[in-house]
C-alpha cells in the first residue's frame, strides 16, 4: 500500500514538472511532436531509475562512511554525467534500434535537473533503496505523461491562429501552466 | 564591443532567462515571492562571476577534449560554497530555496556561459560577462517573483499594495508558468519594435 501510495504521488500529485518544476528545459524543447516527447520519456526513465540506484550506493558505501557528504553534488552530477555516457556507449554496441531511437537524446539528459534532482531527493527524504527505485521510476512515469499530453496539445495548436508576441515558448507556458492547474485536482488524492 | 555594453546585454537583449530562455527550473520554482526570487537569483549571480573567472584563468591548461567534465566541476565546486554558506547564515531562505541550490550546477546558463563566453576571452571581461548576465538572471526573478507575490496576495516583500486576499493561484505551481509565459511574451514585443 505504501509503495502504491508513492507511485500515484510520483506520477500526479506532485508531478515532477508541473509541481516540482524538474526538467522544464526538456519539457519545453522537445514537446513539438508526439514520437519525440516518447523517446525522450523513455531515454529519461532509463536514466533517471539507473542514476537514483548508482547515487543511493555511492552515497550510502562511499560519502557516508568517508564522512564527507558535502561532496554530494559534484560527486552526483560526475556520476551521472559518466553514467549517461557509459549508457550511450553501451547502447550503441549492443542494441542499434534502441540506440537510433534513444541516442539522440542521451547528450541532453545530463542537463535536465530531473535526474540529479531525483537523486538528491532520494537521499533527502531518507528512502530505502527499494523505496528510491519505485519512486525514480514513477517520477520518470509522471516526466513522461507530462511531456506527452503537451506534445499532443502543442501538435494540434499548430493548426491555430497565435498573436505574434506569443508564438512559441510564452504560449506554451501558458498551455502548462493550464495543464498543472488541472492536475492540481488531484491534490486530495493521498 | 565596450566592456559596458558587455555588461547591460544581459539586461534585456540577451537576458538569459526572456530571450535565451535558459534556467527555466529555477526561475519557475523559486519566484513565488519577491524576496525568494532575489535569492535565487544572488546565488546564481554568485556560481556564474566565480566559475566564469575561474575557466577564464584556466582556459589554457584545460584540454579541449575534457574540456565539459572540467567546467563542471568548477561550477560543482562553486555551488557547493553557496550551498554551505547559505545553510550557515540564511538558514531560513536555504530551506524555502531547498532543493535548487545544489541544482545551479545543472542550470544551462552556468555552463552555457563557461562555453560560450570564459573558455574564449580575458579574466576581466568574462567577470563582466557573468557580473552582467547574473544580473540580468536576478532582475528576471525579482520582477517575475515581484508580479507574482502581488497577484497572489496583494504584496511585494510584505508591504501590501492592494487590499483582500489576491488571486492565489499566482503563487501556485500554474501561476508560474502562466505569469512567466505572459513576461516573455512581452519582452519579446518589446524586442521586436526596437530592432
Amino acid at each position: 500500500m505504501e509503495y502504491v501510495l508513492l507511485i500515484i504521488s510520483a506520477i500526479l500529485v506532485n508531478n515532477v514538472v508541473l509541481a516540482q518544476f524538474l526538467g522544464i528545459c526538456p519539457f519545453l524543447g522537445v514537446s513539438n511532436k508526439v514520437g519525440t516527447a516518447m523517446g525522450m520519456a523513455g531515454a529519461v526513465t532509463f536514466v533517471i531509475v539507473l542514476a537514483t540506484m548508482v547515487t543511493y550506493l555511492i552515497y550510502t558505501y562511499v560519502l557516508i562512511p568517508l564522512g564527507i557528504q558535502f561532496m554530494q553534488t559534484i560527486t552526483f552530477i560526475l556520476v551521472i554525467a559518466a553514467l549517461v555516457q557509459m549508457v550511450e556507449i553501451i547502447l550503441k554496441k549492443i542494441s542499434q534500434p534502441l540506440y537510433q531511437a534513444l541516442g539522440i537524446f542521451l547528450p541532453l539528459i545530463t542537463t535536465n535537473c530531473a535526474v540529479l534532482g531525483v537523486a538528491i531527493l532520494v537521499i533527502q527524504k531518507n528512502y530505502n533503496l527499494l523505496q528510491g527505485i519505485v519512486y525514480s521510476a514513477s517520477t520518470a512515469v509522471g516526466f513522461g505523461l507530462a511531456l506527452v499530453i503537451l506534445a499532443g496539445i502543442r501538435e494540434q495548436m499548430e493548426l491555430a491562429n497565435i498573436p505574434k508576441g506569443m508564438q512559441g515558448v510564452p504560449i506554451s507556458l501558458v498551455t502548462a501552466g493550464i495543464l498543472a492547474l488541472a492536475f492540481m485536482g488531484f491534490a486530495g488524492l493521498v | 564591443m565596450s566592456q559596458l555594453q558587455n555588461f547591460t546585454k544581459g539586461f534585456l537583449k540577451e537576458n538569459p532567462i526572456l530571450v535565451l530562455v535558459l534556467g527555466t527550473c529555477p526561475t519557475l520554482a523559486t519566484t513565488s515571492s519577491a524576496i525568494n526570487g532575489l535569492g535565487m537569483g544572488l546565488a546564481t549571480t554568485f556560481v556564474l562571476v566565480g566559475s566564469n573567472v575561474f575557466i577564464a584563468l584556466l582556459k589554457n591548461v584545460i584540454p579541449d577534449k575534457v574540456r565539459i567534465p572540467a567546467f563542471i566541476v568548477v561550477i560543482a565546486t562553486f555551488v557547493t560554497i553557496v550551498d554551505l554558506v547559505m545553510q550557515a547564515y540564511v538558514p531560513s531562505l536555504y530551506s524555502t530555496l531547498g532543493i535548487f541550490i545544489p541544482l545551479i550546477v545543472v542550470n544551462c546558463i552556468v555552463l552555457g556561459r563557461a562555453e560560450a563566453y570564459a573558455s574564449k576571452n580575458t579574466v576581466w571581461s568574462s567577470f563582466v560577462d557573468g557580473a552582467g548576465m547574473g544580473f540580468g538572471f536576478t532582475l528576471a526573478l525579482g520582477v517575475l517573483g515581484s508580479i507574482r507575490e502581488l497577484l497572489g496576495t496583494g504584496s511585494i516583500m510584505g508591504w501590501k499594495f492592494i487590499e483582500g486576499d489576491g488571486i492565489l493561484v499566482f503563487i501556485l505551481a500554474p501561476g508560474a508558468f502562466i505569469a512567466l509565459g505572459y513576461l516573455i511574451a512581452i519582452v519579446n514585443k518589446i524586442n521586436k519594435s526596437k530592432a
